[in-house]
């Protein structure tokens, strides 16, 4: 969505010749860092006049580490799953006009080229309009942000009246992109008419729901957009004031903030009279030491203040936040998308989404997918395009049973469901959030109970203990679904998760234990048969529960090699060398050790 | 270094109001890896907050340990889309392969703390495993772990903490953010 020479610009860089590798947690971890020295050490050997250059990462997980070689003359080419090895040898084929190792190109320059990204689904159907720089600038560069019209939109909000800032957002009917979807400009609206000498804003960065990381990558990818973001929700509610809230657990991530709040600050997007129009405003990174109910609004602001546990609301935040003053909280890419609707105008935004919903969201799309990673895509977008045309659908031989969405705080929907279209209120109808937009996808190799446990011991694990229905609520639907898959349930059980779970939903304090019992809700709704089968089988249909299921050697396969007797942790496979093996099962702790260890694929559970 | 010394000296340098209690708090775990009992005392008298209330939120913060850690702590990814893919296992293998058990974290040598963790959000390498030299100073991510890799790799971890006295001197074997690119 850049225009066609900045984004030559930057792609080839001044020297004509630019080598991205994206340094991001995802793509350190994957072994971007090795990849970079090796392309340094590549540059020096080869005498090449290029530009070795940092990047955030694309969200294309699946391909990391990559790395993108544009040479001005020949397309910029991108190389997935790169091994420090290979480095060499890929940039001399490439330097050869030789890109038949790539795995995309930006764009063509002859049709013998690999395929463009644009002719690629996982690229094609996206909508990267708040992401459109991640992998693209060096997120430590104000001035890569500034070249891509950053900063443009804090001017422009500057030359308005609060009044018309509100309004703006309001037309562009923005919605909250963190979880439950309140309107943006509603908030902004209630703290402004609070009559305040200070008031404050924050950024919430505290990505909680495992599987969800879309925050992370913005942040550490493009952190400017979003303190442009938070600049202007400050400047529009009248704050003196803001914090971004991150992890401690998130080290890059806060220090691209912290580094993005210097170089702001140096530019004079930040600090007294900003930009000349009398505003003052400053930001302050805040590490939290790491709570998921700290997501929720008035947990975060306790965090903040040097305590801990959320309380009743009202009064709202809005009014009455942080050390008692209006303050208006909002999620990382809500505030990144205020930044790009500023810079690009309503129209721009508006032309995407739904009715009800506009513009596009960020989605982790994880589990049982063949491309992991993180897409953007208009609110509205079928469940199905996102898993199985974008992501790739399941690995060979899987079949795709449910999407999860909207980790602890979601639900279960199940594969018949995959035409929905995901906006907030058709996925809150189908008892899943949208949430953060974490997307697990579950196949047939995972049981739908035990999934339910998971995310129950989650939020057991995580409730912060201040009342009574989530504390204690939650500790007895874990006891019943551990019941369950260990085979000791009855069908009253199931009954009384159902009622429990919604009288949870019903009286807890916070949106935590409100939304807590969703996960075990929805996947009664949908696979309640497993459920019964389990309690009046005893039988997990998936074999995942491990007290449900016996391993077995098939005598017909057994060529006694002796290898799972070695591997067993319990020695509970008994069997001389030639013999056929047993398994004992009073021994077994059901580990799976030795059906990995079988040569033979003779071990099966059952 | 003497808790309730250090406890002073960061409290001199930015100040005794309720709000900076966590802030207070990670110093203190940065230094002593953990919070020493004496430092939560002096805490609790300097800021003029109950002991029960430091305590509150020592406990409440994933961050905060109140024990100390072994030399090299692992942490194994237990979000979705890691546990979806084993992490059970690989986290049951591990702890079988150095002796861990009765809900215990630690080794009796000191050497390994081996505990579960939220999603790292890298989950195309499920089920992942951090490993954290308890100063901080290296930082190994392993994915696509199945259980036979985890134990030889926990392994590999406890004779690594005993061939080293100190951190730092040991060629990484993986990636290492000590010296982040920038």
């Amino acid at each position: 969505m850049l225009p066609q020479a900045t984004l030559r610009k930057i792609l080839y860089g001044s020297k004509g010749f630019r080598i991205r590798v994206p340094i991001a947690s995802c793509t350190l971890a994957a072994g971007a860092e090795e990849v970079y020295r090796r392309v340094r050490r590549a540059v020096e050997e080869l005498k090449l006049d290029a530009e070795v250059y940092t990047v955030g990462c694309t969200g294309l997980c699946f391909m990391d580490p990559w790395i993108e070689i544009a040479k001005e003359g020949q397309p910029p080419a991108l190389y997935g799953n790169v091994k420090p090895d290979q480095v060499p040898q890929i940039l001399k084929r490439y330097l050869e006009g030789d890109l038949s190792g790539a795995t995309a190109v930006r764009f063509k320059t002859d049709s013998r080229d690999p395929p463009s990204l644009d002719e690629l689904d996982y690229w094609r159907l996206q909508t990267r309009y708040v992401s459109r720089n991640c992998g693209l600038i060096n997120p430590e560069s104000i001035e890569d942000y500034v070249e891509t019209g950053g900063y443009s939109g804090l001017k422009r909000a500057l030359s308005m009246s609060r009044e018309k800032v509100i309004e703006e957002v309001k037309a562009s009917g923005l919605r909250g992109r963190g979880g439950a979807g309140f309107p943006t400009w509603f908030k902004w609206k209630v703290a402004y008419e609070q009559k305040s000498d200070v008031k404050y804003v924050i950024c919430n960065g505290d990505e909680g729901d495992p599987g969800a990381f879309m925050n992370r990558l913005l942040a550490e990818s493009d952190p400017h957009r979003v303190l442009e973001g938070l600049i202007i929700a400050g400047y529009a509610i009248g704050a003196t004031k803001g914090f971004i809230f991150v992890r401690a657990e998130k080290p890059l991530m806060a220090d691209r903030l912290e580094k993005a709040v210097n170089d702001a600050r140096r530019a004079g997007f930040l600090g007294k009279n900003i930009l000349d129009s009398g505003f003052d405003f400053d930001v302050e990174v805040y590490r939290s030491a790491g709570a998921f109910v700290c997501g929720e609004e008035t947990a975060l602001i306790a965090a903040i203040e040097g305590r801990s546990r959320p309380r009743q609301r009202p009064p709202y935040p809005a009014t009455s936040g942080l050390w008692g003053k209006p303050t208006v909280i909002n999620n990382v890419e809500t505030l990144a998308h205020v930044a790009t609707i500023f810079q690009s105008g309503v129209a721009e935004f508006t032309k995407y989404g739904t009715e009800k919903s506009k513009g596009t969201k960020m989605f982790c799309v994880t589990g049982a997918v063949k491309r992991t990673g993180v897409y953007e895509v208009p609110v509205g977008t079928k469940i199905k395009t996102l898993v199985f045309d974008i992501a790739g659908g399941p690995p060979e031989g899987r079949k795709v049973k449910a999407v999860q969405i909207g980790g602890p705080s979601g639900g279960c929907i199940p594969a018949e469901l995959m035409d929905l279209e995901m906006d907030y209120e058709s996925l809150q109808s189908y008892g899943a959030i949208m949430g953060s937009g974490g997307l697990v996808v579950i196949d047939d190799g995972n049981c739908m109970v035990d999934v339910a446990k998971f995310f129950t011991g989650f939020t057991l694990a995580e409730s912060c203990g201040k009342c009574l229905p989530c504390r204690v609520g939650m500790k007895q639907l874990s006891n019943i679904l551990e019941k369950i898959t260990s085979g000791t349930g009855t069908i009253d059980d199931i009954e009384l998760a159902q009622e429990l779970g919604e009288s949870i939903a019903k009286s807890s304090l916070c949106a935590l234990g409100g939304t807590a019992p969703n996960p075990i809700l929805s996947t009664l709704r949908y696979f309640k048969h497993e459920y019964v089968e389990h309690v009046v089988n005893r039988r997990c249909p998936a074999k995942v529960c491990a007290k449900l299921v016996k391993y077995v050697i098939d005598p017909a396969l057994c060529r006694g090699c002796i290898q799972c007797a070695k591997t067993c942790p319990t020695g509970a496979i008994s069997g001389s060398p030639g013999e056929v093996h047993r398994v004992r099962e009073e021994l077994c702790a059901k580990c799976g050790q030795c059906l990995i260890a079988c040569p033979f694929g003779a071990i099966r559970k059952v | 270094m003497d808790p309730r010394g250090f406890v002073e000296s960061v409290v001199s340098r930015i100040g005794t109001d309720r709000s900076k209690l966590i802030n207070i708090l990670q110093e203190v775990q940065r230094t002593f890896r953990y919070l020493p009992r004496e430092s939560l005392e002096e805490v609790s008298r300097r800021l003029g907050v109950s002991l029960a209330e430091v305590l509150n939120v020592a406990t409440f913060y994933h961050q905060f340990r109140l024990e100390p850690v072994g030399k090299y702590v692992a942490y194994v990814c237990f979000g979705t889309a890691c546990y979806l893919r084993g992490s059970s296992e690989v986290y049951e293998a591990m702890r079988r392969a150095v002796g861990l058990n009765d809900g215990k974290t630690t080794t009796e040598d000191g050497s390994l703390t081996i505990e579960k963790a939220r999603c790292f959000g890298c989950c195309s390498l499920a089920p992942v495993v951090m490993v954290v030299s308890s100063d901080g100073s290296e930082r190994y991510v392993h994915g696509k772990l199945t259980p036979i890799e985890s134990r030889r790799l926990i392994l590999s971890y406890k004779s690594r903490a005993a061939s080293t006295a100190g951190f730092g001197s040991i060629a990484a074997a993986g990636y290492s953010e000590k010296d982040t690119v920038r």
